[in-house]
């Protein structure tokens, strides 16, 4: 048994934070049918509702012409029936470039996904904990010497992985479907975008974890995350920019984490970074990470130390 | 410290302040035994068992596993005892193989030997051919078997099996017992099991407890429990229509005799020695005995008579336990 106690010291704190989180993983990159689903979903949002909704291509000089009985009335010759469709053209792209801070709505739309394949993907890796406890797993796992933390954290880490890698998928789908970087973007962004994702998804899941370990049914806590999704969802700037939001949605859309990580993540991708803004958004996201993330793992650990 | 594996001192858990699952509980097991846990549904058994794991909290009590304390020195609990659950924890989604490697790694144990003893243990319980298969693919007996295997990964001294047979047919079920037989015999580890089955409890346990809502009834070997109950049942049927009763009654060792469908059920000691003399008796009386048999108390009778009907009713009247034994003996015949 000397074997035993050699083990014993020198195991770290953090043993068995890989093997269970990448036992999460397993499930999902060891599965053929979910791994392909995760990809071509967002082919299907991005070519259906990205194309669906392209504003840009609604007032585009092609798509736009004057009708020929404003040209009869008016008597406008074919040279000025052109130049007011271009004009009407370069109009359209100045309201989108005005209104969404980029004349490529996909673009502006591909961030807004990229931002909610996070939360939901964190939201079902949260669910993952009520079957570890159905299953009586969860117990198994807490008869060995793994940490209690080490438990929670393998759940955050690999809910916080995922969502990060189909962030990149989404992004990777996008540009052959015009995705168009901003200006300022340089490689270096991207690196920002990470980081972005990761705070949230970490501030997430922990969130979820939390509402999901007490639960031995998937039914309570499903209506729980139902309820905080929807605003999450809607009152963001996902698809439409807050600034034109009826003003109750305007004050939902303004403490909502989503809106700063999607803004943050846009003004890393797409816009002309506007420096300040990416600092508050930052700092906002981060405190909701921190604050979160706390809260999560206090109340989970508190429950498994029951 | 003392030489017991485990300890129970008052151990207690109550649920939402007022379900008393296990009430303040005292027990011992000791190097090397195989201690049964024996109780109907909701006894309280995987309560108790996750108390000694670590999982749950006592509300009262205390409890020493290898003389460390569950509530102090949990980690030093954690690393000298392995669990098989009542459940089928294992990942479906995960081969066999990889299952044992997973809880391999919650015990911080280094690959290459993980590797080595999963090869060793896959074969200890016959799973080494489905090895690389996925969990999903496998039946309850080897779902039961892989679990045996991921409880025994880290070498424990004292092994946890919470209703190790639960739903498994006949035959893997004696695979099973063999199994744990083997661990005892070859690796002298100590075992704590729960079971609602009687005969597993009698062929395998040196010792049982028998618990009844959260409190334990009766401790003791298998046979003690049935000495316990006071003898044997020989039932005896003789020619003619006439009372024998108080003729019986007069035979050494004989403890009650009753009268029921026209055969007599007498309860008595050493029932091989004293059915000769009933007979003897009987025959110097010019009665003759048309048929006879006798029958060893099982555990059943025990089980009965300690949580059945005759320990909650205490007032009913022992004949109608009589007749409620026998009436259980017959409907197994
Ligand atoms: N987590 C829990 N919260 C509340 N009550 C519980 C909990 N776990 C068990 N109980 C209750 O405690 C009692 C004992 O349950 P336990 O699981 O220990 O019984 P058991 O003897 O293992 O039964 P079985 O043979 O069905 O496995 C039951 O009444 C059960 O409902
Ligand atoms: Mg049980």
């Amino acid at each position: 048994m000397s074997e035993t106690n050699g083990r014993l010291n020198s195991r770290s704190k953090l043993h068995g934070l890989w093997a269970l989180t990448n036992r999460e993983l397993k499930k999902w990159y060891k599965a053929p049918v979910v791994f392909l689903l995760t990809l071509i979903q967002p082919i299907i949002w991005l070519g259906l509702l990205g194309n669906a909704l392209n504003l840009g291509s609604l007032v585009s000089p092609d798509s736009f012409a004057i009708p020929a009985q404003v040209i009869t009335q008016l008597q406008l010759s074919p040279s000025q029936v052109s130049g007011l469709q271009q004009l009407f053209g370069n109009l359209g792209s100045q309201i989108l470039q005005s209104t969404f801070g980029t004349t490529s709505y996909i673009s502006f739309m591909a961030v807004g996904m990229m931002a909610f394949t996070a939360l939901f993907t964190t939201m079902f890796s949260g669910m993952s904990v009520v079957w570890d406890r159905r299953l009586g797993f969860l117990n198994k796992v807490l008869s060995t010497p793994v940490s209690r933390s080490v438990i929670i954290l393998s759940k955050v880490l690999s809910a916080t992985l995922r969502s990060m890698f189909q962030a990149l998928i989404i992004l990777i789908i996008a540009i052959p479907f015009g995705f168009q970087l901003g200006a300022s973007f340089t490689p270096l962004n991207l690196l920002g975008v990470f980081a972005m994702l990761f705070l949230v998804c970490v501030g997430l899941s922990s969130m979820f974890i939390a509402i999901n370990i007490r639960s031995s049914r998937i039914e309570t806590p499903m209506a729980v995350m139902n309820l905080l999704n929807l605003p999450l969802t809607f009152a963001s700037s996902a698809f439409f920019p807050i600034d034109k939001m009826p003003m109750w949605l305007q004050a939902v859309a303004n403490v909502n984490p989503m809106s700063y990580t999607i803004d943050g993540i846009r003004q890393l991708l797409i816009f002309n970074t506007n420096y300040t803004q990416l600092a508050w958004d930052f700092a906002y996201v981060g405190i909701f990470a921190a604050v979160l993330t706390t809260i999560g793992i206090v109340l989970s650990w508190r429950y498994l130390n029951k | 410290m003392s030489e017991d594996v485990i300890k129970a001192e008052g151990l207690t858990k109550i649920f939402n302040h007022n379900l008393v699952a296990v009430d303040h509980i005292n027990f011992s097991v000791k190097q090397g035994e195989i201690f049964g846990f024996l109780g109907p549904n909701g006894a309280g058994k995987t309560t108790t068992i996750n108390m000694l794991i670590t999982v749950l909290k006592p509300t009262e009590g205390h409890a020493y596993i290898l003389g460390k304390d569950i509530a102090k020195e949990n980690m030093e609990v954690r690393n000298s005892i392995g669990v098989v659950p009542q459940e089928y924890t294992a990942d479906e989604d995960l081969t066999g193989y990889e299952n044992i490697l997973l809880c391999a790694d919650l015990y911080g144990i280094p690959r290459e030997i993980a590797k080595r003893r999963a090869v060793e243990l896959l074969e200890l319980v016959e799973l080494t051919a489905f090895k690389d298969k996925r969990v999903q693919t496998y039946s309850g007996g080897m779902r039961r078997r892989l679990e045996l295997a991921c409880g025994l990964i880290n070498r424990p001294k004292l092994l946890f099996l919470d209703e190790p047979t639960l739903g498994l047919d006949v035959q893997t079920r004696t695979a099973t017992w063999n199994y744990v037989r083997k661990l005892k015999k070859e690796y002298g580890m100590t075992l704590f099991m729960t079971t609602h089955y009687l005969e597993e409890a009698d062929a395998l346990c040196d010792r049982i407890a028998i618990i009844d809502h959260g409190k334990i009834i009766v401790t003791g070997t298998p046979e003690e429990l049935k000495e316990s109950l006071g003898g044997d049942i020989i039932t005896l049927g003789i020619q003619k229509d006439v009372d024998i009763t108080g003729l019986v009654k007069k035979i050494p060792h004989v403890k009650e005799v009753r009268k029921e469908n026209g055969s007599y059920l007498i309860k008595s000691e050493n029932g091989e020695v004293t059915a000769p003399l009933i007979i003897e008796a009987l025959r110097k009386e010019g009665h003759v005995v048309t048929k006879l048999s006798l029958t060893k108390p099982t555990l059943n009778e025990v089980y009965l008579q300690y949580t059945g009907k005759s320990m909650r009713d205490a007032e009913e009247s022992p004949e109608a336990v009589f007749a409620q034994r026998a009436t259980m003996r017959r409907a197994r015949k």
